[in-house]
């Protein structure tokens, strides 16, 4: 039973309805049974239609919704023998960003991704999905290892944002984010990102400076959330949905803008509807795109990485 | 600004005029009056308690460079309003009002001219032209400061003031994290330094990218600096911040700067670190 988002309530209604229907005592009548196919038939169209013309603030709904397939859920679909590695050697191990050793297919390969947990307990475990600097050093040193071992990074990317703590600040946040987009950019292997919920800000583009950047079709990605930008440009949080407008905050936008290379697309009515589905069509995206650059030279794949971010504008 | 006011900024002789507003100044630190003509003089700094405000890139120039003598590196151009972005405002109404206000193009401004004899280039971050913000326009201006220094094989020294990256050009200013990112790799390729000089305030993105990369980081006393804005800090963790907390002296205490130096003291140290790092690459 999936959890339904605010704008999908005449869909709710419906499901509502013919799950009344069927529980009812003359279930299996055909009279019902007809019924109930004409409902289905027309809770699929409208589903079908409300996720064909998303807003950029419902599509910020569903990259956000908590049924949706996390790091933990796609390692486990597409990564096999995964080895997962901890720790930044300095300060902690942040469960925020995890990563490890695994295979693709048949390519080995360094997964690093954020993580936002899908319970409570999880989810305190991971921050939110929200890494700390220790996150940020542990992803460098990942990427550092793959980097002179000749793997392949992957990073998958959902993140409200970089943690905003005392702590963090005290620890060099905005150093590590820097460190971390600096290390995905000096790699001599092939990085591919893919934005699978929400790349927020800074704490999204540290592990994002691929060569390829792919990006899930109700996914998004921004400079600052839809709500903290209307909090500053409009004054007041609730003209979110506006700063999502203006901010262009979908991958079809981002691939118009030269940010994003390749939409995947999503099983209707999103990702959570059918996760397996969802993260098959990723891990299919991201072999095409680590084959492609496979047999590049490592200092063809460093200078087409940097052409390609001193090219936007 | 009132129309009034506007008018009147464009007439030079009314302009001029001093009126108790532009006599003295008053130090949002110690609230003491000053005459304007002498904390212009004391380079910006309050000379009751040691304030450091906010200056602009001539002032910084000025200040900086050997008797006042620089060239201006052109402003690169870059599409104007990518987005097409309106808040309760156009962006492009915004750009306008920031341009009159402070004359500039843009948020950073470059500059080439000799410290103490030593060439360098220096870039700095005006924080009246909205907020110091980093887009297009800023990301581009970098680059060709980079670009300059590794022409004139000197260093590069950015003056950072930012509240961050600038919202109305939305991902594309987060795009320019990586992309000042690259031009500093090239500069550390070409064997150049890159020093930076963190003032008041520089948060956000900027902080996030090229403005913690230098080889050697420098603040200026008192500098607000970080990454997250101490508000939001305040609403997640639902505490009082520290005192003193994302200062220069702060952030110097946690190992995230090399040194914090006076304005006074700036040209001096940055000759000595050039000196050290930039050897036999003094001006004719």
């Amino acid at each position: 039973m999936v959890a339904y988002l605010e704008f999908e309530k005449p869909i709710a209604e419906l499901q509502a309805r013919i799950a009344e229907l069927r529980s009812t005592a003359d279930a299996g009548s055909l009279d019902i049974e007809s019924e109930v196919s004409k409902l289905e038939a027309k809770s699929d169209k409208l589903l079908r239609d409300t996720y064909a013309k998303l807003t950029p603030w419902q599509k910020t709904q569903v990259a956000r919704h908590p049924e949706r397939p996390h790091f933990k859920d796609y390692v486990a679909g597409f990564i096999s023998d995964f080895m997962p590695l901890a720790g930044d050697r300095a300060f902690a191990d942040d469960q925020a960003i995890i990563g490890g050793l695994g295979r693709l297919g048949d390519r080995k390969v360094m997964v690093i991704g954020h993580e936002k947990g899908d319970d409570t307990a999880s989810r305190i475990r991971h921050n939110f999905g929200m890494a700390k600097p220790e996150g940020y050093r542990k992803a460098i040193r990942l990427m550092e290892l793959a980097d002179r071992f000749g793997l392949p990074v992957v990073s998958l990317v959902d993140t409200s944002g970089a943690f905003p703590g005392i702590q963090a600040e005290e620890r060099g946040q905005a150093e590590a984010i820097a460190r971390s987009t600096e290390a995905c950019l000096a790699l001599g292997v092939p990085m591919v990102a893919a934005v699978v919920g929400e790349g927020g800000s800074g704490g999204a583009i540290a592990v994002a400076a691929a060569n390829s950047v792919l990006m899930f079709e109700h996914a998004v990605y921004s400079v600052i959330s839809p709500e903290g930008c209307a909090s500053i440009l409009w004054r007041t949080g609730d003209k979110a949905a506006e700063a999502a407008e203006a901010m262009k905050v979908t991958a079809a936008d981002l691939q118009k803008l030269g940010v994003v290379d390749r939409v995947v697309a999503e099983p209707v009515g999103g990702a959570h509807r059918d996760p397996a589905a969802a993260i098959a069509a990723l891990g299919a995206a991201i072999g095409e795109e680590l084959d492609k650059l496979a047999a590049k030279k490592p200092t063809t794949l460093r200078a087409a990485r940097r052409d390609k971010f001193l090219a936007i504008g | 600004m009132s129309w009034l006011d506007s008018v009147r900024k464009k007439i030079p002789f009314i302009a001029k005029r001093e009126s108790p507003d532009n006599l003295w100044h008053k130090c949002p630190s110690c609230q003491q009056m000053i005459f304007a003509k002498e904390y212009e003089e004391n380079l910006s700094v309050c000379p009751k308690c040691g304030h450091h405000g906010r200056i602009g890139p001539d002032a910084r120039f000025d200040q900086l460079f050997d008797g006042g003598v620089y060239t201006l590196l052109p402003a690169p151009q870059v599409r104007e309003d990518p987005l097409k972005f309106r808040d309760s405002k156009r962006y492009t109404d915004r750009m306008k009002e920031a341009r009159a206000k402070t004359g500039e193009q843009d948020a950073l401004i470059n500059a080439r001219g000799t410290i103490e004899g030593f060439k360098a280039v220096v870039g700095v971050q005006d924080f009246a032209f909205m907020g110091g913000s980093m887009g297009l326009a800023v990301g581009a201006a970098f680059v060709a400061g980079v670009q300059a220094a590794i022409a004139d094989q000197c260093p590069y020294v950015i003056f950072t003031a930012a509240g961050g990256a600038r919202m109305q050009e939305g991902i594309l200013s987060l795009m320019q994290m990586p992309k000042t990112t690259v031009a500093i790799a090239q500069l550390r390729e070409a064997g150049l330094p890159y020093i930076v000089v963190m003032t008041d305030p520089t948060t956000g993105g900027v902080t996030a990218s090229y403005a913690m990369l230098g080889d050697i980081q420098i603040a200026e006393p008192g500098a607000l600096i970080g990454f997250a804005g101490q508000r939001v800090i305040e609403q997640t963790i639902r505490e009082k911040l520290p005192e003193g907390f994302q200062r220069a002296e702060y952030l110097l205490e946690h190992g995230m700067l090399d040194m914090v130096v006076k304005r006074h003291d700036l040209r001096a140290e940055l000759a000595r670190l050039i000196d050290y790092l930039c050897p036999g690459k003094k001006a004719a």
